[in-house]
């Protein structure tokens, strides 16, 4: 271990600054020799930093102005956004620039032309003084002694334990973070469910109208949200999240569908979930030609020809079916909410 | 004190610092900070740039808080902007809307707020870059060196945080990927994710929440870290270049006052008009063409800001599925089936985990590499740490590389190459690509170091040819004067220490390892050149004086 401190087991672990002579047998020459500024010996170039100087400053009084005549000068744009809040945003933006930039650049030309300009050295000093190290040492003793802590084992003991437990409420009070009152199975269950049943039909978003079969051609893509949704008053942002699918139409020599999934389309026409299976974005795009569907957030590309599974990107599990069929009056509805929770995986997904 | 005769100030001024200094005893801190010594370099304006940049923050953001309403109340916009009126929309959107188009200036402090914050995690990460390769991370500044750190961190938490909550499509969406990553962690981050959202998501809770974490929380946090900074900085006094004149125990700069406090305040006035004048030209984050956060739509091309980027092009570096192999795994368990989403797991934590790991770790790192706890207070040219700037280099590319991929869509679409493509690229370059890095610069540097023997020795070339009576030309050279030549000479580069026994006389395995690194990282070096060579090389000037051979160096 004390090799590691100090690069030397035997050595006392007092600061070994980097030297100058142990590495290489130049000598330091010091500080080099101050050329003046032109500043320092011609006063007409100090008289004509001096102007400079209040030239910027300046320039700042008339930055402020043109905040002013920005702020009150356009007023309030009202409905005229267009050009008038863009000149506003302009006009007080350079206002305040020349404002602040005329005093920084003053202040720095002054410093630099007009200040002292000789580099001066000071010395460091030690950060840890051994004396220093060491009554501190004592005073931390001496309170650990008159505390009683060393001695009073008991005492501590339980005064740990005290104090180990006691924040435990603090940590626990956040449980009603999750506003829903629920217990923790309830709570991690409503993943698993959408506003999605028997019968609710499918809609278009945001419009709501109801989508019959004949109205979806090949090669277009409905987005849609459950009917019901949009007269929500409460979690309507929430279900959205959730409810959210894409409608296709396939033709039916393209499609692959594994077993159990035969009835879930009506005459090629499938419903999946919209929400990727990756963090969560909508799938957004549907490239017609070759059937896929791309997430703009990651670019997770998921086949439609193969029931969505991932063929590229970082999304882990295709996007879940949702089973459709045709109600009496033609219109597309649902046969069940979705068999497998939609959207990003999680622990209890299984 | 009665006995002395009182101090009477002649002035009104003198009256005041008077009555102050006689409650205070300020004029302590007066004779401690009033001509203190700076060191100068443009190198060290990066910091300041940071903590500039933060002021500003903090203004332009208070100014925001007396308008902005972090409601995520169900509302219908109907404020001066037209396309929108009448839209459903949370009050936090609205409101942000309304500081845009109905408070005079709001537009600005909002683009000013934004440009700053922009700002200041680039302001702080070219700070960090800085403190990295010129090793002022070294003893004693490690811990100031972690609490910058700290701060980057929170510099991007601060940014994250606050750009969710206008509520708009592009920061729901922000958030809606957070969700994922949050529910990918196993056992606990369904939970998190319910208990941050208040229930599912978005909920109604998320924007208040985050809220009090960005305008409280996070900057109180980072204030009371940027004071740690700067009275660690002040404690342990700034490092200085190598110089003539400059050692380790002294500190050669220019004294606070006049003349350090005039540059550096002089600054702040800078970079506050240089974000004004940005903020004047150029828009960011028009929210108002988002439109208010839904689920459904998105829109292709949307970028992060940059600080996220990096880990938002992790997440898409790594494969789902390869082949019929997925990241996501089911796992059978004695209670059922639990699942793991390495996909997400992987790219969100490992390369930040391991980025930062190295970066919070890198001081001790190196000194367990090196053997060397002397306290440093002149920094290193990069060059002169070949080892170190190469893993600074292998990290500026792994960390590019993350960044690039979260534009690879972009990168796609201008360069007219598939998606897949560039995506099969980035996943190269970012396994390989900081090892050739690491190479690379090592090579230059060791290069450089050469260059610098060569000028020290045989003096840097004049430009000016010389033909000599036989016909024959020479570059004629000129020597260095010792002030230059000491630039070039006055530096120590760490040697290889092969593996050292401990007072048992055994080599332990562990020192076995270290010895392993330390041949890998310091076998390769060059020294700086002695007064000895020095010589050596003036005398075969003279004795060969009119040799032409000393052309070809
Ligand atoms: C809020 C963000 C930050 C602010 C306001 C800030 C400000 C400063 C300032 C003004 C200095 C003195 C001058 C200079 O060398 O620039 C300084 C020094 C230092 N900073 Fe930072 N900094 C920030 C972030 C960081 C980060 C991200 C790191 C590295 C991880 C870091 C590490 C250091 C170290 C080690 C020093 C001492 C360097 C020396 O004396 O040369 N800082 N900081
Ligand atoms: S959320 Fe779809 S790819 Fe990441």
């Amino acid at each position: 271990m004390g090799d590691e401190r100090h690069g030397d087991p035997k050595h006392s672990g007092a600061v070994d600054p980097v030297g100058q002579g142990d590495v290489n047998q130049f000598t330091n020459p010091g500080l080099p020799p101050h050329p003046p500024r032109i500043t320092d010996t011609n006063p007409q170039a100090e008289k004509r930093a001096e102007r400079q100087v209040m030239v910027l400053f300046i320039i700042s009084v008339i930055g402020t102005v043109l905040f002013f005549f920005g702020y009150f000068g356009v007023g309030h744009t009202g409905i005229e956004i267009g050009t008038k809040l863009r000149l506003q945003n302009t006009l007080i933006g350079l206002g305040t620039a020349f404002a602040m930039l005329g005093i920084g650049l003053g202040i720095i030309h002054w410093a630099k032309a007009l200040m002292p300009d000789h580099e001066t050295a000071e010395s460091r000093h030690e950060i840890a003084p051994e004396s220093q190290r060491a009554e501190a040492q004592e005073i931390i003793e001496q309170v650990l002694e008159e505390s009683g802590m060393k001695r009073r084992k008991v005492l501590r003991n339980t005064l740990l334990g005290a104090a180990a437990i006691a924040p435990l409420p603090a940590i626990f009070m956040f449980r009603d973070l999750d506003r829903s009152q629920l217990g923790a199975h309830a709570m991690v269950d409503r993943l698993r469910h959408t506003m999605w049943s028997e019968g609710v039909r499918l809609v278009r978003d945001p419009s709501g109208l109801p989508i019959k079969a004949s109205d979806v051609q090949l090669g277009s893509a409905f987005h849609v949200i459950p009917e019901g949704l949009n007269e929500l008053h409460e979690g309507k942002l929430n279900e959205k999240a959730k409810a959210v699918v894409l409608l296709m139409r396939l033709p039916k020599d393209k499609m692959t569908v594994s077993p159990g999934r035969e009835t879930w389309n009506v005459d090629g026409i499938v419903a999946y979930s919209k929400i990727c299976t990756h963090v969560g974005c909508p799938v957004a795009l549907y490239e017609q030609q070759t059937h896929h569907l791309l997430c703009p957030c990651h670019q997770s590309t998921f086949d439609l020809t193969q029931e969505c599974k991932v063929i590229f990107g970082p999304a882990g599990h295709a996007l879940p079916q949702l089973p459709i069929k045709m109600d009496d009056e033609g219109y597309l509805v649902a046969q069940s909410d979705f068999q497998e929770p939609v959207g990003p995986s999680y622990w209890e997904r299984g | 004190m009665s006995q002395t005769t009182e101090y009477t100030p002649k002035t009104d001024v003198g009256r005041i610092a008077n009555f102050v200094n006689q409650r205070t005893g300020a004029a302590a801190a007066v004779k401690e900070f009033g001509r203190k010594i700076f060191p100068d370099h443009w190198s060290f304006m990066f910091g300041e740039v940071a903590l500039y940049s933060f002021i500003i923050l903090l203004l332009s953001g208070t100014f925001l808080t007396f308008f902005f309403d972090p409601s995520m109340a169900e509302t219908h916009y109907d404020g001066s902007y037209v396309p929108l009126r009448g839209i459903e929309m949370s009050v936090a959107y609205s409101s942000s809307l309304d500081i845009s188009f109905d408070v005079r200036g709001g537009l600005f402090m909002r683009q000013v707020h934004h440009w700053a914050a922009l700002l200041f995690v680039a302001g702080m990460s070219v700070h960090m870059l800085r403190v990295f390769f010129t090793g002022a991370f070294r003893r004693p500044r490690e811990l100031n060196w972690v609490v910058g750190g700290v701060l980057l961190i929170l510099g991007m938490a601060a940014g994250f945080t606050g750009y969710s909550l206008p509520d708009d499509l592009l920061s729901g969406n922000g958030l809606r990927i957070i969700d994922g990553v949050i529910k990918a962690i196993p056992v606990v981050g369904t939970y998190i994710s319910f208990f941050l959202f208040g229930g599912e998501f978005p909920g109604t809770a998320i924007i208040g929440r985050l809220y009090v974490l960005h305008i409280l929380l996070v900057p109180a946090i980072i204030l009371l870290m940027v004071v740690l900074h700067l009275m660690m900085v002040v404690i342990h006094k700034h490092t200085q270049y190598p110089g003539p004149g400059r050692t380790e125990d002294n500190v050669v700069g220019f004294p606070v006052g006049p003349v350090y406090a005039a540059k550096a305040g002089g600054f702040f006035f800078v970079v506050f008009g240089a974000i004004a004048a940005i903020a004047a030209l150029f828009q960011i984050n028009p929210i108002w063409n988002y439109g208010p956060y839904d689920p459904s739509p998105v829109s292709a091309g949307t970028q992060p800001d940059w600080y996220i980027g990096w880990v938002d092009g992790a997440l898409r570096l790594m494969p789902g599925v390869l082949g019929d192999f997925s990241f996501e795994r089911n796992v059978a368990f004695p209670w059922g089936h639990n699942t793991f989403v390495f996909n997400v797991l992987l790219p969100a934590l490992g390369p930040a985990l391991f980025l930062l790991g190295l970066l919070f770790a890198w001081p001790w790192i190196e000194r367990w590499i090196t053997k060397d706890n002397r306290e440093h207070h002149i920094l290193d040219r990069p060059r002169n740490a070949p080892f170190r700037t190469a893993v600074g280099a292998a990290g500026v590319v792994f960390y590019c590389t993350m960044w690039a991929a979260a534009s690879s869509d972009l990168i796609a679409t201008h360069f007219h190459v598939s998606l897949n493509d560039v995506t099969y690229w980035l996943r190269t370059i970012f396994i390989i690509g900081p090892f050739i890095a690491f190479w690379i610069t090592r090579r230059l540097c060791l290069s450089l170091q050469r260059k610098d023997r060569e000028t020290v020795l045989h003096g840097r070339e004049a430009g000016v040819i010389m033909m000599s009576p036989e016909g024959g030309y020479s570059e004629k050279h000129e020597q260095l004067n010792e002030y230059k030549r000491w630039r070039l000479v006055s530096f120590d580069t760490p040697q290889y220490i092969p593996a050292q026994p401990d007072e048992d006389g055994k080599i332990t395995k562990k020192e076995k390892r270290r010895a392993k690194w330390s041949k890998f990282f310091l076998e390769d070096r060059v020294a700086p050149v002695t007064p000895a060579e020095l010589a050596a090389a003036h005398d075969h000037h003279e004795v060969e004086g009119g040799d032409h051979k000393s052309l070809g160096h």
